[in-house]
């Protein structure tokens, strides 16, 4: 049974963060320095989020009103600048509306970075007091949000820790939890078999659609589909190199499709659609995978499971990021940063049964309070841009 | 060594419906390997990733990887063959047409 933080709003986590968050680039350092004296505490529970844009984005107050109160937060400095058009007092409110403790800062009406900074320790600190009396309840596996994502990807990436991470997901969504998986744009020559596993026609076309629009998306922007690399690591076509990512969902049937801010209503497998409607305004679909695990996050995810090739070290703020190493050689090397040895599959010393099942042991163990490498290293990243999406209809998300 | 399926352990199985395996280590020319109770031999060597069929594949027949379909043979492949672009294709044709029109919205 997991241990959990249990906010007002009814919602329970398995961190207990205080968020500071800049509302434009310019107050980034002064939360920044907020943050800074707090970075050596064991339980690394305050973490830096924010937006860097001085115009108006209503994707961006979405994803700042879904990551101020994720269940994993428990409460939330706003840091504004004064003159930049993000409505850091609507966010202020929404924070205090879901019962978590939540204050706006304004540098430019606060007397400056020094001021400012000082009164916003001040404030985390004593936050940090009011949290240690978070009531803990009992969670079950059945409320828990799991994400997954794949980077820095290699020949070993489809072959292990990606078909293990599915096996993983399998057992997860049959203990009841909501899973999510992500990136239409690598899933271009899937959409098909996507459909078929869709709990109702409508939702299956819903999803042809979206892989549709991250197709357009990439074809605009010059940029996609399969490489003379993929081909020497025996990569034969465009449908081969997408299902070596998509082996990550598993096997389950499809439950829904969100977009980011949509918290799944119930456990089940889901598809996040993370390419942004309409005509290509604001470039990349996603710059990274830092924005992609924000947007799994935006849509509560509790934990992340991330599979890399070649090694990537990212671990983010607000949700534990799992990592699960799919080469055995990038494993000798970056140990200190992987949870998981799923290259031993090619080493015949695991089953992808074995990792699946160590997976989701690991995913259970982090959710009851073990620290991730990437948290214990300090990891926080965080990353979010301009977007635009259309609310998501009925189709998506079948009763 | 060998796997629980008494295939080489260079070899994986990703799924039960597939036709072709999966070699997860580099293998040379000339090599012997156990594949579904047989031995084959290798005819050029091949790194970690390629595809080797299962069993014989006829000309036009699908390839199942990860139990999904992710092209079709280009030309009859015997048992043990290496499986590549000289022998199968995408069958990818997009379910929806490229020149598409999106009815783009105004507004942020």
């Amino acid at each position: 049974m997991i241990n959990s933080y249990l906010r007002q709003d009814g919602r329970k986590g398995i961190r207990n963060v205080v968020v500071v968050a800049y509302l434009v680039e310019c107050g980034h350092h002064v939360a920044r320095k907020i943050a800074q004296p707090f970075e050596d505490r064991e339980e690394h529970d305050v973490h830096v989020i924010g937006f860097p844009g001085c115009f108006p984005n209503a994707y961006a107050d979405r994803m700042m009103r879904a990551l101020t109160t994720h269940p994993n937060v428990g409460a939330a400095l706003l840091v504004s600048l004064g003159c930049e058009s993000f409505d850091g007092q609507g966010l202020k409110a929404h924070v205090q509306a879901s019962g978590r403790p939540g204050e706006l800062m304004i540098i430019q009406r606060d007397g400056g970075t020094r001021s400012t900074v000082e009164a916003g320790r001040a404030w985390v600190e004593e936050a940090l007091t009011t949290l240690q009396g978070t009531p803990r309840v009992d969670m079950k596996p059945n409320e828990l949000v799991v994400g997954t994502i794949c980077g820095g990807s290699d020949a070993t990436s489809g072959l292990t820790a990606n078909p293990a991470m599915g096996r993983a997901f399998d057992m997860l969504v049959d203990l009841g939890a909501a899973c999510i998986f992500e990136e239409t744009g690598e899933l271009i020559g899937c959409e098909q078999y996507m459909a078929d596993r869709a709990v109702t026609p409508e939702l299956g076309q819903a999803i042809v659609d979206s892989v549709a629009k991250a197709h357009r998306h990439y074809h605009t922007l010059g940029h996609a589909s399969i490489s003379v690399g993929n081909a020497f690591g025996g990569l034969t076509t465009i449908e081969e190199k997408s299902m070596g990512a998509y082996a990550k969902s598993g096997s389950a049937p499809i439950s829904g499709l969100l977009k980011p801010g949509d918290i799944p209503p119930k456990g089940g497998l889901y598809l996040l659609d993370m390419v942004p409607d309409g005509d290509v305004r604001f470039g990349f679909p996603s710059i990274n995978d830092t924005e992609e695990i924000g947007e799994l996050i935006a849509c509560g995810a509790h934990v992340v499971m991330f599979s890399t090739g070649r090694g990537s070290v990212v671990g983010s703020a607000i949700s534990p990021v799992i990592k699960v190493c799919a080469n055995p050689e990038t494993f000798e090397l970056l140990w200190d940063d992987m949870d998981i040895d799923a290259g031993r599959i090619l080493q015949g010393e695991a089953s992808l049964e074995e990792v699946g099942k160590e997976i989701r042991n690991n995913v259970l163990a982090v959710a009851q309070g073990t620290l991730t490498n990437s948290e214990d290293l300090g990891h926080q990243e965080f990353c979010m841009k301009y977007k635009r999406f259309e609310p998501i209809g009925p189709e998506c998300l079948p009763a | 060594m060998a796997n629980d399926n008494g295939d080489d352990a260079r070899i994986l199985r990703l799924s039960e419906q597939d036709n072709v395996v999966v070699l997860i280590q580099s293998v040379p020319a000339g090599e012997r390997l156990r594949l579904d109770g047989q031995e084959l031999v290798m005819a050029a060597g091949l790194d970690l990733g390629h595809k080797l069929a299962l069993r014989a594949v006829p000309a036009g027949e699908t390839i199942v990887k990860y139990g999904a379909p992710i092209g079709s043979a280009t030309a009859d492949i015997s048992f043990g063959a290496h499986v590549h672009t000289h022998n199968m294709k995408s069958e990818y044709i997009a379910n929806y047409s490229e020149d598409d029109p999106y009815e783009a919205e105004d507004g942020s």
